[in-house]
């Protein structure tokens, strides 16, 4: 089993810098890529079925093809998300920690496909290791020649730059993610106009993930078909990073091909749950995919299973709920943090997420009636999608929504005992 | 243009329009929070959702936001499915989660489109149980009080201000539900254009702390269509009265000149009307007390009996107070009220205007101009509008970059991403720093002669047979190069200038650089603007400047001057004013407010102002604009022409006039140029369904009880004999002629964004067409230039050459007599380059008298760094200031 990600990284987690990852063969996509025609690696991306890690699973060879190639433009940029605020993921930051220069290949040979001058990586606030780690590996790359204003000498100009967040979740949401590069509030933007067409600077733009953007020299190196053949999913081209927290045994992260099955992610590479306690569910995706329960542990782990199973692959980092923790407290507590993300530009998820959390802090508090459910449930329609301006509300409705549909009974057993019976 | 269907209608509408525009156009009522008509949509509110469908066969449909949806070909939408209703009324119950309910006590209540558009949207029961967040509200100084626990957060408030109206210090603050919108901390709001927070707010976060002090509600407000009187820009306004004080200034849309907003200036200047320093007693000499009006009569029919007369206008007084004035007097005994220099300033540009080739634009026209050169003017302090106007201006050149990318131009935000800071050229060339150099390509700072070499440089660069002036610097022709190249480069460039730098020079070299640009083929168009409110008006009407009138009455020997409105002390220096007056037998002065010159009257008739009065504006487009008297005065101070014909009947000189439409018939009809202002309003025998249009509203409250402490029977209300509109709520409360908007009010529709329903359009122009009539237009094609070149500025060795610096608060007459203004106007200063201060051991803030032809004052020393050495920019319209300009000596 291949694993293309991960392979390099040490044990220890300690990064790879520039020696020896070019021992390890790195940087041969990028001699390869500038040898290419910009828009024969759009293809070979596109058919490689890579999608979008970063949780909407959007073919990003498509992506890029929204980019225009010509006409005149002051820039055109690559911006790498790396703010992994996701609770419950923690992905990105090990591929930025244990590998920073397979990123920042990752992203010579995207920009050079969609032929942007100027790239950024944003990396969430608190990863503070991970932009020393990234800010060395930069400085690397520009000495060897692989950025810059002449990369290895083919005249093909790529700058390069590291922006740290200061911390909101809604820098995730790409186009937030734009205006908080621009030194502005970080709201999402209204699409259309994508990114591709006015991002950051009014310039054409593409937003990807870090995890794809690391994708990409192996892609360019082993092509297409060898991509596809890595995923037990036809349609989904590639590993993915797993991980799962929660009270599981291991808790971690493993590069598994896609369509491995929940319950061997749970069992084999988690460990099981710890002693005592049983599965109740378990957010697939991040805190803002809807939970999963038992009669789902055998579905495959990729984009279409997972949402035949009512919930999104997400980032694929699964937060494991069990049978002595209290749902609505975890519930109440992811609320909370959404609450708090908002950025308070559109009514329904200003108001709507501050009032689900303190629907359900009464609850947890014993002081629920039967009506509140009611409530709660009105919101996650309320907040459902194309209702507010941007996929955080929704996203925050997820676990509600599926929460009150599985774990019903414990909502009500708070209101009916006046307590939490959990405490 | 697009077929659409809305609710079943089919429809023929504008794709460059969104569906919430389409619909409101179409008369449907979709509840919106955030989008504005002047800025567009961002889609924060969500409350204006309605069901737009696939195609005919598409029965379900889903919610989107009607404001940021394409009004496309074939769109199906409506607005009045049952989940578009739900999804409204849930957002609606979602803002008043943390609203505190408070209309009683709220100043916006009654005329709140938030209040609006919670019972539009139906929203009745409330679910929410939980405590509400709440705010530290601030000091935003004297004009807009602050209340943030109301905010509903739409945006509107710092769009306006800083997308719109350019300011900075008013931001959005924090996230999620504790979003704050204000300033970083407590201060005045520093836009002179902030009091159209008041109507954009669509609650009662930001509202009018001047109204606040004298509170009234919007439908206890006698209100009538009026124009603003303190600059020459003539915006419209609703002034509105209760218990014989006016409460407040509202803009009036007037799509062609000042659209939805006012300036602070003219929102907040009106309280000259309720000063104490009103006049409204008969003096006549030897009593400060006041006669009876039949004793000042009495005394004024013998006082003039067989004495020559000679009268002085005013450039704030209407054109058929200074008609009334000139028959009164005679056209030999008239004078226009400004000095000569003055005088022959407004009537350069003003000839200009009539004689020259180049259209002088209305401010819509300004908006929708693509380059511009200013000279000479710091627009936003002495026409502030005008420089609200070019702001959007210089938009015009790099919105096609949005178009390219597929980006609707309602569609704000994108747009705004797509353009970033980039705008279209405006060059500005000025004595010292303006208030819009923050978005200007190039800025020049000297003084007004070579600001007039560079304007005839700019024409020789468009036009090479022009002369190039001699002795220009390497950088002042690169300069004009590229100005010229930059105005070239544009379909619609805009020249600016006027008379408030004092140079014929500078108003000549303006009109230069516009003809040779249409002589080039462009549509371009030349604005001036002028000092005061009739300053056109007055100046077609033609008369003497006062130097004329003054020096012909002594050799005359005339014994009696009759002065209205007008304060002579702000025309001239003081000696010279005080030399003038003592020649006189009698001086008899009409105003409305005590002035340096009614202490010199002997005799004062008080008059009313202009919420007292009919009356016809010409503004600085050359737009006849008609306003009306809001109220019937307790005091006896009716409007200047009625008192000068009541002075012509006293003598013998009965007037033949009686009516404002008999007075304003009279004007149109004896002069030409004034053709056709009689009918730029309804006469006053216009009736809807057999009705005047009423001032007051149907639910004006008190009538019977407000004058029940002096008779407690109730009067009969007042006739008004002048106009069409009735002085009570008896008449009609419909839809009105736009020229008789007294107020805006639709049912459901309580706020000013009624207005929507009184336009063809939203945002467009008003049913019936905008109100005014512009009275100059270019004659055909005929190319003339003055090509008279001023020698560069040499520094004088008698002391420092003065420029007016104008303030928008504090250099203006009548606002400078509303106490908020004077909160903000500060003292009279002095502005000195800094080796001039260096050289005078002088800096900031200095006290220091300093002497004008001799006349003294005390004024503050402002180091300015942009101002030319040998200048010095003393604060106009300050008092004890010499308005004469003249060369400024001082001593520490």
């Amino acid at each position: 089993m291949e694993r293309p990600l991960t392979k390099n990284i040490r044990p220890d987690g300690k990064p790879l810098f520039i020696k020896e990852y070019e021992s390890l063969g790195g940087y041969q996509s990028v001699k390869k890529a500038l040898a290419m025609q910009p828009k024969e690696i759009q293809e070979l991306v596109k058919k490689s079925n890579l999608k979008g890690r970063g949780g909407a699973g959007f073919n990003t060879g498509l992506k890029w093809s929204f980019v225009p190639m010509q006409g005149e433009f002051e820039h055109k940029y690559l911006v790498a998300n790396g703010d992994e605020m996701e609770p419950g993921t923690f992905k990105d930051r090990l591929l930025i920690e244990g590998n920073p220069h397979q990123l920042i290949e990752g992203m010579i040979g995207t920009a050079f496909a969609i032929q942007a001058d100027e790239g950024y990586i944003f990396i969430r606030g608190e990863y503070t290791y991970a932009a020393e780690v990234v800010a060395k590996a930069l400085a690397e790359a520009y000495e060897a020649g692989y950025l810059g204003n002449n990369i290895l000498k083919t005249g093909y100009k790529f700058n390069l730059h590291l922006h740290t967040s200061v911390g909101r979740y809604i820098c995730g949401e790409e186009t937030a993610l734009l205006n908080s590069l621009e030194g502005k509030r970080a709201n999402p933007r209204a699409k259309p106009p994508f990114p591709q067409v006015s991002g950051l600077f009014g310039q054409p733009t593409i937003v990807n993930n870090i995890e794809t953007l690391c994708n990409i020299p192996h892609i360019i190196n082993n092509g297409a078909e060898w991509f596809n053949g890595l995923s037990l999913t036809p349609g989904d081209g590639g590993t993915k990073i797993f991980g799962a927290s929660g009270k599981v045994k291991k808790p971690g992260l493993w590069e598994l091909p896609f369509g491995v099955t929940l319950r061997e992610l749970l069992e084999e590479h988690a460990g099981g749950m710890r002693d005592g306690l049983k599965f109740k569910g378990c957010l697939p995706g991040g805190a803002s995919t809807d939970f999963l329960v038992e009669q789902h542990l055998d579905i495959r782990m990729d984009y279409a299973s997972v949402a035949a199973a009512g919930s999104r692959l997400g980032t694929g980092t699964m937060i494991v709920l069990d049978d002595k923790t209290c749902p609505v407290g975890m519930v109440l507590n992811l609320e909370h943090f959404f609450a708090q993300e908002s950025c308070g530009f559109c009514t329904p998820c200003r108001e709507g997420l501050p009032w689900t959390e303190k629907i359900l802090q009464k609850i947890e508090n014993g002081k629920g009636e039967m009506k509140d459910l009611d409530i709660l449930q009105f919101h996650t329609k309320f907040m459902g999608p194309g209702n507010t301006f941007c996929a955080l509300a929704p996203g925050a409705m997820a676990p509600l929504q599926s929460a009150l549909k599985y774990f019903r009974e414990d909502f009500e057993l708070h209101i009916k005992e006046h307590k939490c019976s959990w405490k | 243009m697009a077929k659409i269907k809305i609710n079943g209608k089919e429809l023929e509408v504008d794709p460059n329009k969104n569906l919430l525009e389409a619909s409101i156009s179409a008369g449907f009522d979709v509840p919106y929070f955030c989008w504005h008509p002047k800025l567009g949509s961002i889609g924060s509110c969500r409350q204006c959702a309605v069901v737009k469908y696939r195609d005919e066969n598409d029965k379900v449909g889903r919610v989107v936001m009607s404001c940021m949806e394409p009004a496309s070909e074939g769109s199906i939408i409506s607005t009045e499915a049952p989940q578009a209703k739900e999804f409204r009324a849930n957002v609606i119950e979602a803002l008043m989660t943390n609203h505190p309910h408070d209309c009683p006590v709220c100043d916006e209540g009654g005329e709140c489109h938030l209040q609006d558009m919670t019972v539009m949207s139906g929203h009745t029961n409330r679910r929410f149980e939980f405590e509400k967040r709440t705010h530290n509200n601030q000091y935003l100084g004297p004009f807009i009080n602050h209340e943030m626990n109301r905010c509903i957060q739409c945006y509107r408030c710092v769009r306006y201000y800083r997308d719109y109206a350019g300011g900075d210090d008013l931001n959005v603050f924090s996230s999620r539900n504790r979003v704050y919108f204000g300033r970083a901390s407590e201060g005045v709001l520093e836009s002179e254009f902030s009091g159209n927070l008041v109507e954009v707010c669509p609650t009662g976060v930001f509202t009018d702390k001047t109204l606040k002090k004298h509170h009234t509600r919007k439908w206890d407000l006698t209100t009538a269509p009026s124009i603003c009187v303190h600059c020459s820009v003539g915006c419209n306004t609703i002034a509105g009265e209760r218990y014989g004080t006016v409460r407040r200034i509202y803009s009036r849309y007037n799509e062609q000149v000042n659209g939805y907003f006012l300036c602070d200036r003219g929102r907040f200047g009106y309280e000259f009307v309720n000063s104490d320093q009103r006049i409204t007693k008969y003096i006549i000499p030897g009593s400060t007390e006041g006669v009876s009006k039949s004793a000042a009569f009495d005394f004024i029919s013998k006082s003039i009996k067989g004495k020559k007369v000679i009268g002085v206008g005013s450039p704030r007084a209407s054109l058929e107070t200074n008609f009334a004035l000139k028959q009164f007097v005679g056209s030999e005994n008239f004078s226009v009220g400004l000095s000569k220099r003055d005088y022959q300033l407004a009537k350069l540009a003003v000839d200009t205007l009539i004689n020259g080739s180049v259209k002088s634009p209305s401010l819509k026209d300004v908006e929708k101009s693509e380059s511009v050169f200013v000279l000479g003017e710091d627009v936003t302090q002495t026409a502030p509008m005008l420089a609200l106007a070019i702001r959007q201006a210089i938009k015009n050149l790099v919105k096609p970059k949005a178009d390219k990318a597929g980006i609707p131009q309602w569609n704000d935000a994108p747009v705004r991403e797509i353009i970033q800071s980039a705008h279209g050229p405006l060059h500005i060339a000025a004595p010292v720093a303006t208030r819009l150099d923050d978005v200007a390509t190039t800025t020049y700072f000297s003084a007004p002669e070579n600001i007039a070499r560079l304007g005839y440089a700019v024409a020789h660069f468009i036009n090479t047979k022009l002369v190039l002036p001699s002795g220009l610097t390497d950088e002042v022709k690169t300069l004009a190069e590229k100005i010229a190249n930059d105005l070239l480069s544009s379909d619609k460039p805009l020249i600016v200038s006027g008379v408030h730098c004092k140079s014929s020079e500078v108003i000549k070299a303006a009109s230069d650089v516009a003809t040779a640009l249409k002589s080039a083929g462009k549509s371009v168009s030349l604005s001036y603007t002028f000092e005061e409110s009739n300053s056109v008006g007055v100046t077609m009407l033609d008369g003497k400047p006062l130097e004329e009138l003054f020096d012909e009455a002594k050799s005359s020997k005339a014994g009696v001057l009759v002065i209205v409105e007008n304060d002579l002390y702000r025309r001239l220096g003081k000696e010279k004013i005080d030399a003038y007056l003592s020649q006189f037998e009698q001086i008899i002065v009409l105003d409305h407010n005590e002035t340096e010159t009614t202490a010199k009257a002997t005799v004062v008739l008080p008059v009313g102002t202009f919420s007292e009065a009919d009356g016809t504006f010409i503004n600085q487009e050359g737009r006849a604009q008609r306003f009306y008297q809001v109220f019937v005065p307790e005091t006896d101070t009716p409007e200047s022409w009625r008192r000068i014909a009541e002075l012509g009947n006293a003598t013998e000189k009965p007037f033949i006039e009686n009516s404002f439409f008999d007075f304003t018939s009279s004007v149109a009809n004896s002069l030409p140029q004034f053709k056709g202002i009689a009918n730029i309003a309804p006469p006053p025998d216009f009736k809807v369904l057999g009705q005047k249009v009423a001032r007051e509203s149907i639910r004006y409250s008190g009538r019977t009880a407000m004058k029940a402490n002096i008779n407690i029977h109730e009067l009969k209300p007042v006739n008004d004999i002048d106009s069409a509109l009735s002085f009570t709520m008896e008449g009609y409360h419909g839809e009105a002629p736009s020229a008789l908007t007294t107020s805006y009010w639709s049912p459901g529709w309580n706020s000013a964004q009624a207005i929507n329903k009184y336009q063809i359009e939203v945002g467009g122009a008003l049913h019936g067409g905008d109100p005014g009539l512009r009275l100059i237009e270019p004659t055909v094609d005929k190319e003339s230039y003055f090509q008279t070149i001023p020698e560069a500025f040499k520094i004088s060795a008698k002391g420092l050459t003065t420029v007016p610096v104008y303030r928008i608060f504090g250099s203006e007459e009548l606002s400078t007599k509303s106490p908020a203004i004077i909160e903000r106007s500060g003292n009279a200063f002095i502005g000195l380059h800094p080796a001039d201060a260096k050289r005078a051991e002088l800096k900031n803030d200095d006290k220091l008298e300093i002497s004008i032809g001799g006349q003294l004052a005390t004024v503050n020393v402002i180091i300015m760094n942009e101002l030319a050495e040998g200048l010095a920019g003393v604060s106009a319209g300050y008092k004890g200031v010499n308005p004469e300009m003249s060369e400024v000596t001082f001593k520490k």
